[in-house]
């Protein structure tokens, strides 16, 4: 069995990012749900927090194939 | 879609796709060579261009359907992105690039999805890298035009910190200002369309290897991959529609925070 261990390292280090984004969409939900007319407020807001916590996934794949033929 | 890895699958077992899958040089070859991606977005910037004056060709006061599709995109970007993020005061001079990145981004996006051509042209670097040029040049122009070199850089610093944190502070906003801005949002975009390419193609030519070339339990497990190759490219449409509106709301916030008054 060959393969590069690059890529099962990004598998672990998305865990974080799924949690944080998990997260991000949890508290969004539960804001919408108490207070519906905040929604388009909440919803800019949101976005932008998953995007931050993306940045950290997209880095990891991008780095697991930087690495990948070490 | 990717047919050197269709010809390895016939020598022995199944080739998983690589990075290689993405450099499809069509007219000559090496650092010059005129590729796939390049001829996609030559492609769109017609298609833009084409569809944007169609729409707005004879502009009436009760729009027919092009002018209302047209008005559609240019006013989601114009009120919920410029205007909101930027603030009513400059937002009207930041429209043409606004709406400029959403519609070639998503154009571009789409096309990765869309039998015949079927290459997000996003998932190579230097389309991204190069929206983003512009968007840096902008950027750090307005912000300099608007208050000078001095109080640009000292603007960086959030008013209100106790003395002794301000030089640290000053060091992080500087670094994500010049650098880690513009890497992630450029990457940001790259990452999606790359990854979701890929995962694509995986899905794709796995099935067509266990359909053709596998035993008969391999044959039946094809379904589901099939299936699975189905309900990506959906997820595939919801990322791009994603990833061209959040493109063009970091780059808003960008311009914002580079004009605003205090950090």
């Amino acid at each position: 069995m060959t393969g590069s261990l690059a890529i099962v390292g990004y598998g672990l280090s998305a865990i974080g990012p799924g949690i944080g984004i998990g997260l991000i969409f949890a508290a969004y939900i539960n804001g919408v749900a108490r207070q519906p007319e905040a929604r388009g407020m909440l919803q800019s807001i949101a976005i932008l927090g998953f995007v931050l916590a993306e940045a950290l996934a997209i880095f990891g794949i991008a780095l697991a194939f930087v690495f990948q033929g070490e | 879609m990717s047919l050197p890895l269709l010809a390895a699958a016939d020598e022995g077992g199944f080739t998983s796709p690589s990075t290689d899958i993405f450099w499809q040089p069509l007219i000559g070859s090496g650092a010059f060579a005129i590729t796939r991606p390049a001829i996609v977005f030559a492609l769109t910037a017609v298609l833009v261009i084409v569809l944007l004056l169609a729409g707005t060709k004879r502009l009436a006061i009760v729009p027919g359907k092009r002018q209302m599709a047209v008005e559609a995109v240019y006013g989601f970007v114009r009120n919920t992105l410029a205007r909101d993020i930027i603030g009513s005061k400059d937002f009207r001079r930041f429209i043409p690039l606004l709406v400029t990145f959403f519609t070639v981004i998503l154009v571009n996006n789409l096309w990765g999805v869309i039998p015949p051509i079927q290459y997000p042209t996003m998932s190579r670097i230097a389309f991204p890298l190069a929206l983003t040029i512009m968007l840096y040049l902008t950027y750090h122009f307005v912000g300099i035009k608007r208050k000078g070199i001095g109080r640009y850089l000292s603007g960086l610093v959030p008013p209100g910190l106790p003395k002794p944190i301000v030089p640290l502070v000053w060091v992080l906003e500087f670094a994500s200002v010049v650098l880690i801005q513009p890497v992630t949002i450029t990457l940001r975009l790259f990452g999606n369309m790359f990854a979701g390419h890929l995962i694509l193609v995986l899905f794709i030519t796995g099935g067509e290897y266990m359909l053709f070339h596998g035993g008969f339990g391999l044959k039946l497990l094809s379904v589901p991959t099939f299936g699975m190759a189905f309900v990506l490219t959906l997820f595939e449409l919801f990322v791009e529609f994603l990833q061209a509106y959040v493109y063009t709301m970091l780059a808003a916030t960008f311009i914002a925070s580079a004009l605003a008054d205090e950090h």
